[in-house]
């Protein structure tokens, strides 16, 4: 059997796999994907690879009681083992009180997030956009260590209530680091998209090389506060962990960025400045997602921030039953909106700052103010009277995103990046932001 | 470090403790399919012969067979409720080859014969002939000796796996109650436990059988006070460790006292978690430091995540070389500052050593992933650089003949590369305790338990937090400080290294998910150190109002 299944054969397994279920509530969730790799250090190809996985999930449950199995061959004597498995589990579970029955069928949101263009990559293809790249870097004498990884796989899901889920989708992310030869100036580019048509390999390399020889004499400068232009892909590390950060039960709780003294949260407060509105929308078509939720409940276009103000936190169906709320799903896609000024009308209207290009190794020093810290890496510019005037040394920072975002100056137009961090896609814009902390320099290259 | 995996399996953060991802591939099973044999070595090394021969016949001039299967165990609770207890086994083969100078790799879950094995190194075969066009330099490895057959085994008194899990759910609900009972709002707690049994073959005539145990108990507590809405956490002090259950069985000898207890070769998770319950209440009240420059005290549970990024890391000669570039980073440890044999990393008490035998360390095994022996060597030796970490395509470049056997893949589907061995401080050779060591401090921070940690590309600024901080004044502790960081630079930091405490003092600490590669890889690393003193260490103070 293959590893990717159509929406009719995905049904077919489940409803074969429900067929053994004797449980009280039976839920099955089923992904398979394949995805392949090429990596390239030192103007060379280093590895490359490919990986095929299915997995097969069974929760059964006796009233609170729950169990759950994995598979990963899907012959009938396993399925059947497997859902066994599931149940022997489940009776001989303590009660989980936080247990809440299956949801029923629900109508999903249409969400193309599948390409056939990146579903059908070779290794050969693969080997000629890195060869793209190559050529570009070693006709420059500079050094190119990138990394190209795609993959195609669906998720589906069914249960004994009636709920089916099928979402079938493609992603490529591809990432280079160019080095000037005397190690001097290094540059950045990582791009990310659902159809790898959109993937340009040379326009890429071109935007890191270019970094990386203008980054070459770079100058220190004191550390402070400064007004810093983050490009999407530095504003994005900073921004996802307050996305990350938006689980209601943590702050109903007491120990988020959203709790308040006296045991209340800041819903519905404004906690930024009023022209942040941060929203998720699996049918955004450049930045597709699932239309459903692990455990099968409907992702809507959802605004979480709204003119500044807290309009949703993520609500567990168990804690929303507790509470009295309604479910909401953490998203599977976030997009901040922006305005319309390019980069280049955002470096024009400052006098002095700095232009950001990546953001590394960020870490959280307080959970309380989502107080971050990190460094500036691959990339950093001095801005004079509208234009870059030279590089300068990476600085590192401790800055909290709730404060940066209360100190806004502009938004440009929002982009499809990936988080260095995490690998995950976002739509995120430029960002001016004045009073950013920097607190000491690196002499890191 | 691979923060996903941290903040899952040992950081918590504040949504509490979350459920760790299965590794790749990995299907769950009942407990007891994770005792007992599975393949006997001959049949695991037909299946190795299968996949050499067809390397061979195909071209390869070396090629290599792992056969590994990967069990691990996780439990995890909060308060009074297990959250789920989740049993995985990952089984494979992973094939490299050497053709037309050129690496290959390719790996199959489940191999059921010497067809399918031999199918799989053709692929790598294939991969590599695609890729040899794109080389400029061929690999060159360096030579090894073929041991034969050999085998190896973790030296545990108690295989975790065999240990009912109704125990390990007690131990932890027993805990996290006693946490709640001294006054804290919340806890999570978990057990994580890993057993590799790794078969590997190569064209040099090895065939090793290693048996690899490591376990991790955890856990975090957060003390609310709801009328100022503020919160503080405190994580535990213990370690993951390449031991058995008995890891979680003390005895006094495995205590050290002080201004809280700490633990070397046993642990005691309900005592530990109690004093943290009592420390994280008494945060919340605690002064806020004030920023400057301190002497830092440094216990070995804070300052193996220091030695991991500022010394570990840097001193990898694929860093060094650029081939973690786009990822990881490279190193300001250059190959000239090894040549000039005078840098100084460190004052004269720094002794920097590799250890992948190290018994009860996180990365002790006999054989490394490409059939190399592992050993001990320097890195930094009264202060100046002596050494990097390197394996076998890296030695030409050192002018090395020999592997250093720090070679490891983290599945059978990860494909082999450099990886830290344990990168330990040596104990002062004078005796002195942390005691002595804190009465001559007029201006300082003692420090214990790892926290927050950030460092750049190529290792030179740092940032560390931890989990409890007490000011010293005049050589006594003062109190208890809250909102610290320390920020330095790492030639600076280990310059400033005025004394290292006595063998008596030294202990482990170590991670699970040190990341690295891509795809991204995670392994296991101890390191050990006795409590250091650091002098004038820029501390800030991380309190904000949001």
């Amino acid at each position: 059997m293959a590893i990717i299944l159509s929406e009719v054969e995905a049904k077919a397994l489940l409803t074969k796999v429900l067929s053994y279920s004797k449980a009280d509530e039976c839920e099955v969730n089923l992904s398979g994907d394949v995805s392949g790799n090429i990596r390239y250090a030192r103007n060379e190809v280093s590895t490359s690879g490919s990986r095929a996985n299915q997995n097969l999930v069974v929760q059964s449950a006796f009233g609170k009681k729950v169990g759950t199995a994995t598979v990963d061959e899907f012959d009938d004597a396993s399925l059947e083992k497997v859902v066994r498995r599931a149940e022997e589990l489940a009776r001989l579970a303590p009660e989980n009180p936080e247990y809440v029955s299956i949801l029923g069928p629900q109508t999903y949101l249409k969400s193309n997030g599948y390409f056939d263009s990146t579903a059908k990559l070779t290794p050969d293809a693969r080997a000629d956009a890195v060869a793209k790249s190559l050529e570009l870097t070693r006709a420059q004498n500079l050094t190119a260590a990138g990394f190209m990884e795609d993959t195609h796989g669906y998720q589906a899901m069914m249960n004994s209530k009636g709920l089916f889920a099928y979402y079938p989708s493609t992603n490529v992310n591809f990432s280079l680091t160019v080095r000037t030869a005397d190690g001097k100036g290094s540059g950045y580019v990582i791009k990310g998209f659902s159809d790898v048509s959109k993937l340009d390999t040379a326009a890429a390399t071109r935007i890191a090389s270019q970094k990386a020889v203008a980054s070459a004499s770079a100058v220190a400068l004191e550390p402070g506060k400064y007004t810093v232009i983050l490009e999407p892909t530095a504003g994005t590390v900073l921004l996802e962990n307050l996305f990350f950060a938006l689980d209601a039960r943590s702050a109903d709780e007491g120990r988020s960025f959203l709790s308040k003294p006296g045991g209340k949260t800041k819903l519905g407060e404004k906690i930024v400045d009023p022209r942040v509105t941060i929203y998720s929308d699996p049918t955004n078509a450049e930045l597709p997602a699932s239309p459903w939720a692990g455990d099968g409940q409907a992702q809507q276009r959802l605004n979480w921030i709204e003119k500044g103000v807290v309009k949703n936190m993520a609500y567990s169906r168990y804690w929303a039953q507790k509470q009295g709320k309604t479910p909401v799903p953490f998203p599977n896609n976030v997009i901040m909106a922006g305005g319309t000024a390019s980069l280049e009308d955002m470096i024009k209207s400052t006098a002095r700052g700095i232009l950001v290009t990546k953001l590394w190794y960020i870490r959280t020093e307080d959970p309380q103010t989502l107080l971050l810290t990190g460094l500036t890496r691959d990339g950093t510019f001095y801005i004079e009277n509208g234009k870059i005037k030279h590089a300068v040394k990476n600085f590192r920072f401790n800055e909290s995103p709730v404060i940066m975002l209360n100190n806004l100056e502009t938004l440009g137009k929002p982009e499809r990046v990936v988080s260095t961090e995490s690998d995950s896609n976002y739509l995120i814009p430029p960002m001016k932001i004045r009073e950013f902390t920097f607190s000491s320099l690196s002499d890191a290259v | 470090m691979n923060r996903r995996d941290f903040n899952q399996l040992l950081g918590m953060g504040t949504a509490g403790l979350l459920m760790p991802s299965l590794p790749v591939f990995s299907h769950a099973v009942s407990p007891e399919e994770l005792v007992g044999n599975y393949m006997d070595v001959s049949a695991k090394k037909r299946l190795a012969d299968a996949a050499l021969n067809a390397a061979k016949s195909m071209g390869a001039t070396y090629s290599d067979v792992r056969i590994g299967r990967y069990l691990n165990q996780f439990v995890l609770t909060r308060e009074n409720k297990v959250q789920g207890i989740v049993n995985t086994v990952s089984y494979g083969v992973g094939i490299r080859v050497i053709v037309n100078g050129c690496w290959g790799f390719a790996a199959m879950a489940n191999p059921k014969d010497e067809a399918t094995v031999a199918k799989c190194a053709q692929t790598a075969v294939s991969i590599a002939k695609a890729n040899a066009r794109l080389q400029i330099e061929p690999v060159q490895l360096a030579p090894q000796k073929g041991y034969g057959e050999v085998s190896w085994k973790a030296p545990i008194r108690q295989n975790a796996f065999e240990v009912p899990i109704k125990e390990k759910v007690d131990l932890l609900l027993t805990a996290n109650a006693a946490a709640m009972k001294n006054g804290v709002n919340f806890v999570n707690s978990v057990l994580f436990m890993v057993n590799e049994q790794k078969y590997f073959a190569s064209t040099d005539g090895t065939y090793s059988d290693q048996d690899i145990h490591r376990i991790g108990p955890n856990f975090n507590v957060t003390a609310v006070d709801t009328q100022s809405g503020k919160f503080s956490t405190r994580n535990s002090l213990s370690s993951p460790m390449g031991m058995g259950y008995e890891y979680l069985q003390t005895s006094p000898a495995d205590k050290v006292g002080g201004v809280t207890t700490r633990y070397n070769k046993g642990y005691n998770m309900l005592e530990d978690i109690t004093s943290a319950a009592k420390q994280a209440k008494e945060k919340l009240t605690a002064k806020s430091v004030e920023a400057g420059k301190y002497d830092l005290v440094l216990d070995p549970s804070h300052l193996w995540l220091t030695i991991h990024e500022s010394v570990g890391h840097p001193l990898e000669l694929d860093r060094v070389l650029g081939y973690e570039a786009n990822y990881a980073g490279t190193s300001f440890v250059t190959l000239d500052k090894l040549q000039s044999k005078n840098f100084a990393y460190g004052s004269k008490e720094v002794n920097l050593v590799d250890d992948k035998t190290q018994v009860g360390s996180l990365v002790a095994v006999g054989y490394d992933d490409e059939g190399v022996g592992t050993k001990k060597w320097d890195l930094v030796r009264d202060g100046v650089l002596v050494n990097y970490q390197a394996i076998r395509d890296q030695m030409h470049i050192l002018g090395e003949k020999e592997s250093h056997g720090c070679c490891y893949a983290d599945n059978w589907s990860s494909v082999q590369f450099q990886r830290m061995p344990n990168v330990s401080l040596e104990a002062g050779k004078a005796p002195l305790s942390v005691e002595n060591m804190i009465k001559d401090v007029k201006k300082g921070i003692y420090i214990i338990g790892d926290g927050s940690f950030s460092i750049d590309q190529q290792r030179y600024n740092f940032q560390f937090g931890g989990q409890l901080f007490y000011e010293i004044k005049d050589g006594q502790i003062a109190g208890m400080l809250k909102d610290v960081a320390y920020q330095a630079n790492t030639r600076e930091f280990w310059n400033s290294c005025a004394a290292v405490c006595d063998q008596s003092d030294y202990r482990l600490g170590g991670a699970f998910n040190d990341g690295k590669g891509q795809p991204a890889q995670s392994s296991a690393v101890s390191h050990g150190s006795a409590t250091a003193r650091f002098n004038g260490v820029n501390v800030i103070n991380t309190a904000r109002k949001i």
